[in-house]
């Protein structure tokens, strides 16, 4: 087998005249966590399913653990574990039962599963709700037990499509953990997230995704220090006046991006532009000093904000 | 720290080959796990749905019927005989609609879990299969819970009665595979129920031959005994169990009739998985 399991190329869906996905390029090596991040509707989950091998590809190349999706489908779905966007479990049985029934479905046998499932049960803090129908749970208790799930035949490739929206803070935290631990363990990870700090803590590359096409490549870090600068000024001068400041502020710094809430001014040191903002005579309303992150980076690239 | 204690991987532990053979047997298991957590239900129905019916009409309106019929009867019989076998193949057909129609809709829509069994190693042609064999399951149960009613009711007169068991789930077979497929095509299921209640089951109950032979149709009403696997149960019914006058011919006519809806039903079905799996 070759080191790269997923392996696109011009990859292209498109529905009637709508080109959701328009001629991607990149490969997943073994063991790595990979991250398609955009914004809604850029492509992403059209994408997971054309790797999921359950939705066909328009044209281009698509290889997932060297095999074709369109005639060795059941082949490689075989070997990935799916946590779709939405939570599709059977919400009559019971958290013990879907990890049965799941792993029946990869032709597991009882004995296997015995031992399997009290392994997911205690991976996914769901002991004390094993019998519990899947109805009762929480929505953070439904993400990991459908995460649970996708791993009980111990699939070479995880794909997660938004993993943790709709989820509170603390779940996502949980959840995060989770899954940092199954990379620890050597599994290949595809995520798709809209969420710019759930990209830079769990994938350690990924592609930025808007329109159907891929704009960048690289690590977080590598992404942050092409498109961006190692620190952001926030300013906000009121949302009448914001764009009016906007322009006197432009010349104090490399770059400028204008929000309809406030403006953002890349600089290597935040401090320093602040204290030169002031010395100008700008008095903003607050001010912020931070890192870049890939929302900037996605900023950058489209002109847009990740979350509308 | 590691969460699991030795990970094989799906390369050594998963064989596709395997769920190819025996998928359909996996989606059954499943389907039969869900329907479980319904039994008592099911069982209630199964009990109270031939009692109250053989009871009320078949001898509460029957007898009288049966004052004015004189000798002569209703095609020779009784009027709770002649219905009898009617009433066993609309409860057949029942319980095949709730396990297949129900079902389906959940899979596609309510739940979406086809798309997680899709997400396997399964295909269309396997939760479609799957979800007919656990809706034969129940068929084959209420059909016999059904008959065993009626041999309580003395109803049963002639010694082969019990092959209206089988006629009764070919019905029940046939009605629920096509009525699956129908289900799998639908996106809003709104009025879907409405209209399958009012205008598919209700007139095809009404105008099957249940109640009265269907030559006492007017001719341009009889059609719909003829489209309706009901009345072709129905006459196979009445034959096995009272031995109702029938040409050879005509038994040929019910058995091809129903069995092909069962197969284009399949058929139509397992396509009609497949593409919206696929989408």
């Amino acid at each position: 087998m070759s080191q790269s399991l997923i392996h696109a190329r011009g990859l292209t869906k498109k529905f009637g005249d709508f080109t959701a996905v328009n001629g991607i390029d990149f490969d997943v090596v073994k063991g790595e966590s990979f991250g398609l991040l955009g914004p809604n509707g850029a492509g992403k989950s059209t994408a997971m399913r054309m790797i999921g091998a359950t939705s066909q590809r328009t044209s281009g190349e698509l290889t997932i653990l060297d095999k074709d999706p369109e005639k060795f489908g059941p082949q490689i779905r075989a070997h990935l574990g799916v946590v779709p966007q939405q939570d599709n479990l059977d919400t009559q049985l019971s958290v013990t039962e879907n990890l049965y029934i799941y792993g029946r479905y990869f032709g597991l046998n009882r004995k296997f599963l015995k031992g399997k499932i009290e392994e997911l049960l205690a991976f996914a803090q769901l002991e004390e709700k094993r019998n519990a129908k899947v109805e009762s749970l929480s929505g953070g208790m439904k993400r990991r037990l459908t995460i649970a799930r996708a791993l009980v035949s111990e699939p070479e490739i995880l794909m997660l499509d938004e993993p943790t929206t709709g989820l509170d803070p603390q779940a996502r935290h949980i959840l995060w953990d989770r899954l940092f631990r199954l990379k620890e363990d050597g599994v290949t990870l595809l995520i798709t997230t809209h969420f710019m700090d759930e990209a830079e803590q769990l994938c350690d590359r990924l592609v930025v995704m808007d329109k159907g096409s891929i704009m960048a490549e690289g690590s977080p870090a590598q992404l942050i220090k092409d498109y961006s600068t190692k620190e952001v000024l926030e300013v906000r001068f009121g949302s009448e006046r914001n764009s009016q400041m906007a322009n006197d502020l432009r010349q104090l710094c490399e770059r400028i991006e204008e929000l309809p809430d406030r403006i953002l001014m890349y600089t290597e040191d935040g401090e320093e532009l602040l204290e030169r903002v002031y010395k100008k005579g700008f008095h903003p309303k607050t001010s912020l000093v931070r890192r870049s992150s890939l929302e900037d980076v996605f900023l950058r690239l489209t002109g847009r904000t990740l979350v509308d | 720290m590691s969460s699991f204690q030795v990970r094989q991987g799906s390369l050594n532990i998963v064989d596709a080959t395997k769920v190819a053979a025996r998928g359909a047997l996996f989606v059954t298991e499943a389907r039969f796990r869900s329907m479980l957590k319904w039994v008592w239900l099911i069982i209630s129905i199964a009990i109270a749905n031939p009692v109250l019916y053989l009871i009320s009409i078949g001898l509460g309106l029957g007898s009288y019927i049966d004052q004015n019929a004189g000798s002569a009867g209703v095609d020779g019989v009784s009027y709770l005989t002649f219905l009898a076998p009617a009433l066993l193949a609309t409860a057949a057909i029942q319980g095949a609609l709730d396990e297949s129609v129900y079902p389906t809709l959940e899979g596609f829509k309510w739940n979406k879990t086809f798309f997680s069994m899709n997400a396997t190693p399964l295909s269309g042609n396997h939760i479609a299969m799957g979800v007919f064999f656990n809706s034969l399951i129940r068929t084959v149960f209420t059909a016999i819970f059904y008959w065993l009613v009626m041999l309580a009711f003395g109803v049963l007169e002639s010694p082969r009665a019990w092959l209206a068991i089988f006629t009764a789930v070919m019905a029940g077979a046939a009605f629920g595979a096509l009525m699956q497929a129908l289900a799998g095509l639908l996106e809003n299921e709104n009025v879907f129920f409405t209209i399958i209640d009012r205008f598919i089951i209700m007139p095809l109950f009404l105008f099957s031959g249940t109640f009265y032979p269907l030559t006492n149709m007017p001719i341009f009403l009889q059609w719909i005994g003829w489209i309706s696997p009901l009345w072709h149960a129905t006459e196979l019914g009445r034959w096995l169990t009272y031995g109702s006058e029938i040409s050879t011919t005509m038994l040929f006519v019910h058995f091809i009739f129903l069995n092909s809806i069962l197969i284009f039903g399949l058929f139509a079905s397992r396509r009609i998985f497949t593409r919206r799996l696929g989408k």
